[in-house]
């Protein structure tokens, strides 16, 4: 508050010119602080605008070589061919196909652990559950890869015997188990923002616990349990390694899971893993390519922070 | 104090007329909050299609002991009865460890501080008591949806808009939408938790008449801290102070001649 | 219900059909319940499956020699040294940038920031990032760091990505924490003549440490698993040296070149050996990765226990 002038009575107005430098100098620090202050919370913005930048300036190259009527229509992708096709299809496929098998595990099981810890779990057993999914959360892509590679494929072989070594079902199903904890943890939260009051009342009508969570406390989350889904999505879209890993790197226009194909993400780990001189067609790709997941994943993420905040707002 | 409150206790003294039939009874009744003692030794009882206040100054446990009548305190760990609640006229001590809170709960309705209506439709927030019933017939729910309504005098303004969110109700208005919700499953008891509280005077005079025409199929527990309240539409009074009953009795005779001193302060505004 | 019409009779068939009511409905509780534990316990499940199937492999080739030999041809002779000490350099660069960029920008957002459009942007702008893939923020390194900027597929390129990748762990951590103090703490500070700064420095600043800390840690722990970014850089994934070191006998005993060389990290030699056909690199990748899951974990652990004792200590 060292900033603020209070009118003085005349008789304390002094004018101490020691004081006043040091006064002058305290405020001249204080400013520089709040800049430096200001400048690294704007690194954030800049990072976002780099990113933004280089997707763009790298596509644009990229689409004056390839049309993007063909980048959307065509349904082969081989950049490596000696006449290369550059339809996104195969790509946007793959991590359809990986995305929807990592959801069909994710969705049932994050929000069954979302309800019980909410809901019913006593509280040691929730005081013990959530650093635990905090853990599963943390552990390393690279390792969830190696996991679906050297140990579910071949369990699933068991079951499936004509199953490929790589494929998606493999990779989908281990990148679910990866997202559970994030569903669970934000639609716990949203569970748990839900008012004491709206609860007492449902159990005042003589409900049990799996009417007042099923009846009352989920419809009323709703939005945060829809924002957990969709910021789940974005994660599945998103991950990398799982895929490149255990899904084999080829592009593979097909809906069947247990089949190889690649990913949008996947597809910019094998380049890179390449020799593709910077500057050619092939190295714009994977901005191209970059540019279309960076689209995807922001609209589900501003899709999911929006709702979001109307559950926040709404309580 | 204690010795001028066993002789205030006056509980077994006053006599039940012969027309009255005893609906549920507070018999010795402890309550714990962990280690914390809220009620200490409460005997009171509760009659038939009469309206009882509760009234004291806040934190004298009034509260508590009104939710203990549908074991709201069940919900959270560390709370702890002792003692009974009779309820009649099955004869059943409803605070005992076998009996189910649940059963409890779906014969003792209760209306909240503030208005709790769930994020679903005015008609759906009426129908819940019977979907957790699994009265799910179109008809029947139609029918006691209605009914409920027209008690909580409620219907003539929402028929139209029944399939409006209940948020969209006004404070008043949602608070009787919570009573028609209590309603609905035709109750043997119906609890009050300062059901006016959070509302304006308009508001609270609706709800004090609701609650005056109710009283003839229904009975009525009611916590209240606004004395007038308790004087205008109960039957019968208890005053709380510490997490003891100091005096119970017929309403007139607590506001026109209290027996108790301390009684007489905090009816007379000189205390609390 | 009974033949008889008394009211009590009455009574006591409906409470007989309320009672078969709600054991039918609790059955669903119960139901419900072991169906949560389930969920739970495949979660459990599927992480200890996870570590046991990686310690089955990789337990034999823990040994001293794996932490201290280069990659190699021949996998029983290959270790992690390289990686090791790569991953410790990266962290390093990570930690000096993301800390101080990801701590000032928290105490701005906090305690500076003016209520007007530019904070809004730069708050939804960092929930955004928060949820970018960790690819992109290799594709904006590769495009700009390595190339635009000239820095080349070093160590100062992958620790300055990693760092913008935890930024936002670090903000949000910050703000949390700083959140968390009450303003009455503030007042104080001012009432005794502190400038903001003051107050900030001496006050906001160490009072949320403890928090701040939390959310290093855990953004840390994130990066140092972090493969994608790495590769998309272009790192190379054979590297049987280790880069100059950062501090040596003579003047001026430090050494930047450090920042320029080659590396790799843990999370590409495991990339590299899980791409190997071999069964004896698939050990190796074992070994790694256990390794690599023990490091994350345990940074995890602490950062959780830190957030713990914090709950347990700090009672406003």
């Amino acid at each position: 508050m060292a900033t603020v002038d209070l009118p003085r009575p005349a008789a304390m107005a002094i004018a101490d010119p020691d004081r006043l430098k040091h006064k002058f100098s305290r405020n001249i620090k204080e400013r520089i602080i709040e800049m430096i202050l200001f400048l690294a919370a704007l690194v954030s913005v800049a990072t976002t605008l780099g990113i933004v930048f280089i997707l763009f300036y790298e596509s644009l190259a990229f689409f004056r070589h390839v049309p993007l009527v063909d980048f959307f229509t065509d349904t082969m992708w081989t950049p490596l061919f000696s006449e290369p096709r550059y339809g996104i299809a195969p790509l946007l496929m793959g991590t359809l196909v990986t995305s929807a098998v990592a959801l069909c595990v994710a969705i049932p099981v994050g929000t069954v652990i979302a309800i019980y810890l909410s809901e019913f779990a006593p509280f040691s057993v929730r005081e013990a559950a959530k650093p635990f999914l905090e853990l599963l959360g943390g552990v390393p892509t690279i390792v969830y890869g190696y996991f679906a590679l050297v140990f579910v494929t071949p369990l699933l072989q068991k079951v499936f015997p004509g199953l490929p070594g790589f494929n998606m079902l493999s990779a989908g199903l281990v990148m679910g188990v990866m997202i559970i904890p994030y569903i669970s943890s934000v639609a716990e939260d949203a569970m748990r923002a839900v008012p004491m009051s709206l609860r007492e009342g449902s159990y005042a009508m003589g409900a049990t616990r799996f009417q007042t969570a099923t009846r009352v406390v989920t419809p009323a989350a709703i939005s945060g349990i829809a924002a957990a889904y969709i910021l789940g999505i974005s994660r599945a879209v998103g991950e990398t390694m799982i895929v490149a890993v255990a899904a084999g790197m080829q592009p593979n226009f097909t809906i069947n899971p247990a089949e190889p194909a690649s990913t949008i993400t996947a597809y910019i780990v094998q380049v890179a893993l390449g020799d593709l001189p910077h500057g050619s067609v092939g190295y714009q790709s994977i901005f191209a390519a970059g540019l279309m997941l960076f689209l995807l994943t922001l609209v589900f993420n501003i899709l999911g922070h929006w709702m979001r905040r109307k559950y926040r707002e709404a309580y | 104090m204690s010795a001028v409150l066993k002789t205030a206790l006056p509980v077994r003294e006053s006599p039940a007329p012969e027309s009255l039939a005893l609906k549920a009874e507070a018999k010795g009744l402890d309550f714990y909050y962990g280690a914390f003692k809220a009620l200490k030794n409460l005997h009171m009882p509760v009659y038939e299609k009469k309206v009882t206040a509760l009234i004291g100054p806040s934190g004298c446990g009034k509260s508590t002991f009104l939710r203990s009548f549908n074991r709201m305190h069940d919900l959270y760990p560390g709370n702890r009865y002792q003692g009974e609640i009779r309820m009649y006229p099955d004869n059943v001590n409803i605070l005992a460890p076998d009996v189910d809170p649940i059963e409890v709960r779906m014969r003792i309705s209760m209306v909240f501080q503030k208005p709790n209506p769930f994020p679903k439709t005015i008609y759906e927030n009426v129908a819940y008591g019977m979907r957790v019933r699994n009265i799910n017939r179109k008809s029947t729910v139609d029918e006691k949806v209605e009914k409920a309504l027209r008690e909580a005098a409620l219907w003539m303004e929402v028929k139209d808009r029944l399939h409006d969110l209940a948020f969209n109700l006004s404070g008043g208005q949602q608070q009787r939408l919570c009573i028609a919700r209590a309603l609905a499953t035709d109750p043997e008891m119906l609890l009050f938790d300062e059901p006016t509280s959070a509302l304006d005077p308009i508001a609270t005079a609706s709800i004090e008449e609701l609650v005056d025409e109710l009283r003839q199929r229904v009975t009525i527990l009611i916590v209240t801290h606004n004395m007038q309240q308790a004087a205008r539409i109960s039957d019968y009074t208890a005053y709380m102070y510490l997490g003891e009953i100091i005096e119970f009795g017929e309403t007139d005779q607590i506001f026109i001649k209290p027996r108790n001193k301390q009684t007489e302060d905090y009816i007379t505004g000189r205390f609390g | 219900m009974g033949a008889t019409t008394t009211g009590t009779d009455l009574h006591a068939g409906k409470l007989r059909a309320l009672r078969a009511l709600i054991a039918s409905h609790k059955r669903w509780d119960l139901f419900f319940a072991s169906v949560g534990v389930l969920a739970l316990m495949f979660g459990i499940l599927a992480f200890v499956a996870l570590f046991f199937d990686m310690a089955v492999d990789g337990v034999p080739r823990i040994t001293p020699d794996f932490f201290a030999s280069f990659p190699s041809r021949r996998a029983e002779n290959a270790g992690i040294l390289s990686a090791w000490v790569g991953s410790t350099l990266v962290m390093l660069v990570t930690a000096l940038a993301a800390v101080p960029l990801g701590v000032g920008a928290g105490v701005y957002l906090e305690e500076y920031a003016p209520r007007n459009w530019m904070t809004d942007v730069i708050e939804i702008n960092v929930t955004n990032l928060a949820g970018v893939p960790s690819i992109v923020y290799g594709l904006l390194a590769l495009g700009l760091f390595v190339y635009q900027f000239g820095l080349g597929q070093s160590i100062l390129t992958a620790g300055l990505t990693l760092a913008l990748l935890i930024l936002p762990v670090v903000i949000v951590a910050t703000r949390e924490a700083i959140r968390a103090i009450p303003v009455a703490i503030r007042e104080g500070a001012y009432a005794l003549g502190a400038s903001k700064w003051q107050t900030t420095h001496d006050h906001i600043i160490p009072y949320s440490m403890a928090g701040i800390l939390t959310g290093v840690i855990i953004g840390l722990a994130r990066a140092i698993g972090e493969t994608a970014p790495i590769i998309t850089i272009g790192a190379l994934t054979f590297i049987a040296f280790l880069p100059p070191p950062p501090v040596q006998a003579t003047a001026p005993f430090v050494n930047f070149e450090w920042l320029t060389s080659p590396f790799t990290v843990m999370p590409i030699q495991m990339f590299n050996w899980t791409s190997r056909p071999e069964e004896a690199f698939q050990a190796n990748a074992a070994a790694a990765g256990l390794v690599l899951v023990v490091m994350t974990l345990v940074m995890n652990a602490l950062a959780i226990y830190i957030r713990y004792r914090l709950r347990r200590n700090i009672k406003w």
